[in-house]
């Protein structure tokens, strides 16, 4: 079992029995809860906090509010706007204000209600229009223009010149609707503080180096007193990847009361910590010339930021610089603007930046080729950008398959004989596109390694890899354990994984932009290759006995360490390094969908999904990587949407009321591995978490175009929208048969 | 995680020591499968100091019974009806309304007694104390506003259970006992949308079982759920049919929907259908009877407009259906 087999995930038997330990299942004697007191406003100025009611409670042991935390932090270093506990001015209904420990949550919580704010409430700014329109309310501080968290406006080429001499154009509005991660656990997160002064923290994060980080700022203790450790995780999506407001609260409390603390938020706190998908608006125009080849690509976009930056000023450069392949384009501009806005903060979620205007473009392009009377699958295969190019942006592709993934799609959804011929309510749509294999540029500029992997060998033959690398569940523990085996030619199951703890493993940067399986990979592969050759000069009959020779040639126990170093890559402008990645992914799609055009009632009936990983280094992984990441593209197509009243406050933030499809509402799935062997990736390997989401969305609206004829441009597609489109087209057609 | 807040648990082992501690209790509540005043519980709408557990009564109100009329016990869970061989046989709109409730787990738990006095549900109060606040309450609890009906003095929270329209469609009465004794009742009588309470139960009373007359038998039944996804939601909208068809043509028919306001509203005014050919126009007339009787309200976090839209086509849809269907098993 090695590289390209099927071995078993290494967590899931503990996850399937329910012996592995998550954050909330640790517990210590002593230890206490702690619930955060939210703000009921979407903006507010606080005029006084007053704590003593709930200091008073019984069963209280400790509370603390933001002057005890001022520092401010973030993950991106430009934008570090946030703090535990505000202390002068709330954002958003649900940001957080006081914290309270007792002995227990029911204790807690009751005496939140005890604490007093005096607020001062002020209007509200909810939608990026109208925080353009208000700059004179200010969401957020940071902000140097009214309330713009990043503007980026790039051009290549005369797009204008371009669109001007074009055949076919398509140029409408698009809107995305925001979305969240929903992931099965909550966050939670322990802290302990020892008789030495050194701080443990246990949280359900995907990036404990910048958690690590941003404690010692915010604490104003030294990194080398801090350990993070990442249990085991409940699923991330983007959703963990900021350091939150109750790693700060437990870490702070912990010290504070000389006692382990612990906060585990509830459904509806996950809601407000968000992080999720940024609404977009999206004013986009494709053109085409007379061959069908896309001679421009022009899109204005709003995005809805919510109160804080996040990965923010990343998102309003994603939003254009990701849609450069898998196809050509003559000349590409793009007005992103991403604003603040007083609600929870968006973030990155799977895909981040770069799902909402792959819908758009998708649908533009059918929509574009279908004037031109070019097959959709044509059209894309027309414009392929092809292997070893650059894009119009001066990304450098490597491996490209592409049109791999496009042949199988076609084939497998017998599209030739069936696209535009499913008869009425029933019709079939192809996307692609794609994504990142981490990104070139660390988030914060630093020249030191962004993946480190130490392996140890021991004289029993057992290998132990230490990793910082966060396994969400995307498995890298047990890709890790596959490099291991391959190149030091041991048993997989004798290979440990020590994973995601400050002390104990490597720096690894984190969980996101689809970089881990990539860079950890290489660095483990680095770090294995090195102990092998020893190992190989040593010999022996045994795994073991290799071992033995070779750490009795050395004279010292075996280890060694592999890191991956950052590349210089991307374009020669401001914000050129930006998407810039060292491999991308592409994808391709086909959905099938049918339609009740008396309610507008639609259902995906299959998805058939191509996804080029460059070498998928464990198949059911890779497969596992492709069905969860199109399940969730078309549960935002179907009906996820983040939705707020008048004041800012978030309808029904529940599994009940924020509705996810369930196995039932999934469609039918298949899945095809491509395997373009890229040379930058581990083995050839790219990702594969992130970039099969994009096209399941267009592929539906464009499977919803051929089974009824309309073209729908809102997510989600609600069946009132479908029934409104239906409605406006016969309406349509029945004015045409009238002749008015 | 969220918590409950602390509540006694009173554990009697029959009917009678049941009411006995409601009556004891004042502003006690009753737990039968916890699946829905649990969350409620934990939402804070409930100032509810005693919980009167119903496990120990399992024995005496878990029966289904086909003497002459169909009868059965409060306690009988949703899941079992659903699969239960004699309701398939004489209520199966009631066993399909019951594999349409929430989720398998929530069926094995879920009672008959339990979704018939489920409380209403609005997107305005089912919601954490701290959301309610920040909303600014609502009339039903901690309040004096509808967020639903500007200026609404009455609560309109939607009757959200599958069971009840069924039941109501096919003339079904319950059993009510308390320490008075015992009364019967139309189920048609028992809600009310007097926007306090939403059945005509006292506190002390407790609903111990319904009986289906047996002509329900030989009436075609059909029952249709509108919902955003094929489990766990509560309905959207809920529409049950009976339909006594006679060589083709009606004798009479009755049409419940549900998921509107507090109360599953009977279609008034069918008796001029009786005699009336069982067929596709009838079908249209039923749907548009429908449509015109009911007023979806943002009370449901689905569109009222669109389920407006959309009822006429499911009444006429599950009509057609249920006439196609043979009479059940007399």
């Amino acid at each position: 079992m090695s590289i390209g087999d099927r071995f078993p995930k290494v967590d899931g038997p503990a996850k399937a029995d329910g012996s592995g330990v998550y954050a909330d299942d640790i517990s210590f004697p002593r230890i206490l809860h702690a619930k955060i007191l939210r703000s009921p406003h979407a903006n507010a100025r606080i005029r006084k906090i007053d704590v003593s009611g709930a200091s008073r409670y019984p069963g209280v042991v400790a509370t603390l509010t933001g002057d005890e935390l001022p520092v401010k932090y973030g993950v991106i270093p430009w934008t570090q706007d946030e703090q535990a506990l505000a202390t002068d001015h709330v954002r958003f209904v649900g940001d957080e204000v006081a914290c309270v420990a007792a002995l227990d949550e029911r204790t807690a919580e009751e005496a939140l209600a005890l604490i007093e704010v005096d607020y001062e409430v002020l209007p509200a700014v909810l939608t990026p229009e109208d925080a353009l329109a208000h700059p004179e309310i200010k969401v957020n501080e940071r902000a140097k223009v009214g309330n713009i968290t990043k503007h980026v406006n790039l051009q290549f080429g005369d797009v204008d010149a371009e669109v001007a001499r074009a055949t076919a154009i398509a140029s409408q509005k698009y809107r995305y609707a925001g979305s969240t991660h929903v992931p099965i656990e909550p966050h939670c997160a322990v802290a302990r503080a020892d008789a030495d002064g050194n701080l443990t923290v246990w949280s359900s994060t995907q990036i404990p180096h910048y958690v690590h980080r941003e404690l010692s700022r915010v604490l104003g203790l030294s990194a080398s007193k801090i350990r993070v450790i990442q249990p085991l995780l409940g699923g991330a999506f983007g959703g963990k990847s900021d350091p939150f407001a109750l790693e700060f609260c437990v870490a702070k409390l912990a010290l504070k009361t000389g006692r382990p603390v612990k906060i585990l938020y509830t459904r509806e706190e996950v809601f407000y910590a968000h992080r999720g998908r940024h609404p977009m608006n999206m004013d986009l125009t494709v053109a085409l010339d007379r061959d069908g080849r896309i001679a421009a690509v022009d899109n204005k976009i709003l995005i809805d930021g919510g109160a804080y930056a996040s990965f923010g000023l990343v998102t309003a450069y994603y939003a254009g610089q990701l849609l450069t392949g898998p196809y050509r384009f003559g000349t590409y501009r793009f007005d992103s603007y991403r604003m603040y806005t007083n609600k929870p903060p968006c973030g990155p979620k799977r895909g981040h930046g770069s799902v909402q205007p792959r819908f758009a473009f998708e649908v533009a392009l059918d929509e574009a080729a279908e004037k031109l009377g070019i097959d959709p699958i044509e059209v894309r295969r027309r414009n392929f950008i092809g292997e070893q190019v650059e894009t119009v942006n001066g990304q450098k592709i490597t491996s490209n398959g592409f049109l791999k993934c496009l042949e199988l799609v076609e084939q497998a959804s017998g599209w030739k004989e069936r696209h535009g011929k499913l008869g009425p309510g029933r019709g079939l749509g192809v996307a692609g596109s794609m994504y990142i294999s981490g990104t070139a540029y660390p988030v914060y500029p630093n020249e030191m390694p962004q993946s480190g992997i130490l392996v140890k060998l021991d004289r029993s033959g057992r290998v132990t890899v230490f990793s910082g690398a966060s396994d969400i569940g995307q498995g890298v523990n047990t890709l890790l354990c596959q490099i291991a085996a391959e190149e030091l030619g041991c048993d997989p199951h004798e290979v440990t994984i020590v994973a995601a703890d400050t002390d104990l493993t490597p720096v690894d940067l984190g969980a996101y932009s689809s970089r881990v399986t990539f860079m950890a990979g290489l660095a483990a592969r680095e770090a294995c290759q090195k102990l092998a050759a020893k190992l190989h000069a040593a010999g022996g009959s045994t795994f073991a006995e290799a071992c033995q020779r070779a750490e009795a040639e050395e004279g010292a126990p075996l280890a060694a360490v592999g890191g991956y170093r950052t590349q210089k890559l991307g374009g020669d402008y401001r914000g050129g390094t930006i998407g810039a990645s060292p491999a991308y992914s592409f994808t391709a799609h086909v959905a099938e969908v049918s339609v009740d055009e008396e309610t507008g009632i639609w259902k995906v009936e299959k998805i058939w999904a191509a996804h080029d990983c460059g070498k998928a280094l464990n198949p059911s992984l890779v497969e596992g990587q492709i069905e969860g990441s199109v399940y969730m593209g078309a549960a935002e197509a179907q009906m996820e949407e983040m939705v707020y009243d008048a004041k800012g406050l978030l309808f029904g933030p529940s599994l009940l009321d924020y509705r996810i499809p369930t196995s039932v509402d999934t469609p039918d799935l298949e899945s095809y591995i491509v395997e373009s062997a890229d040379p930058n990736g581990p083995y050839g390997a790219k990702e594969a978490g992130e970039g099969p989401l994009h096209p399941a969305i267009p592929a539906i609206a464009n499977a919803i175009h051929d089974a009824c004829g309309i073209r729908i441009r809102e997510l989600p597609f609600y069946p009132q929208r479908v029934l409104a489109l239906l409605r406006e087209k016969a309406s349509g057609l029945r004015r045409q048969a009238s002749g008015i | 995680m969220m918590t409950l807040p602390p509540v006694e648990v009173l554990r009697p082992s029959s009917v009678a020591e049941a009411v006995e501690a409601l009556q004891k209790h004042p502003g006690s509540r009753v737990l039968a499968g916890g699946t829905d005043i649990v969350p409620n519980l934990k939402y804070g709408m409930y100032d509810t100091q005693h919980l009167v557990a119903l496990r120990g009564l399992s024995k005496e109100l878990r029966y289904v019974r086909l003497q002459n009329d169909l009868h059965l016990g409060a306690l009988c869970t949703i899941d079992q009806l659903a699969h239960d061989e004699t309701i398939r046989r004489c209520a199966p709109a009631l066993a399909e309304a019951c594999s349409q409730v929430a989720g398998p787990q929530l069926r094995r738990m879920g009672t008959l007694g339990g979704n018939l006095c489920l409380d209403t549900r609005c997107v305005y109060i089912n919601q954490s104390y701290f959301w309610r606040n920040a909303l600014g309450f609502c009339l039903k609890k901690d309040g004096t506003v509808c967020h639903v009906v500007a200026g609404g003095q009455r609560c309109v929270a939607a009757a959200s259970n599958d069971t009840a329209p069924v039941l109501l469609a096919l003339g079904a009465t319950i059993k009510i006992v308390s320490p008075r004794g015992e009364r019967e009742l139309p189920l048609r009588d028992f809600y009310l949308a007097d926007g306090i309470h939403n059945t005509v139960l006292r506190p002390d009373e407790l609903l111990t079982g319904i009986r289906l007359p047996k002509d329900a038998f030989a009436k075609r039944q059909g029952f249709a759920k509108l919902r955003t996804r094929a489990a766990i939601d509560f309905p959207s909208l809920n529409m049950a049919v009976a339909l006594e068809i006679e060589k083709g043509t009606v004798k009479s028919v009755s049409l419940a929907v549900g998921a509107l306001a507090a109360r599953p509203a009977l279609i008034k005014g069918l008796d001029d259908l009786n005699g009336q050919k069982a067929d596709a126009r009838l079908a249209e007339e039923l749907a548009r009877r429908a449509h015109k009787q009911c007023k979806p309200l943002t009370n449901i976090g689905v569109d009222p407009d669109w389920r407006r839209d959309v009822l006429p086509v499911l009444v006429r849809r599950m009509v057609l259906r249920a006439a196609a269907t043979a009479a059940a098993a007399s």
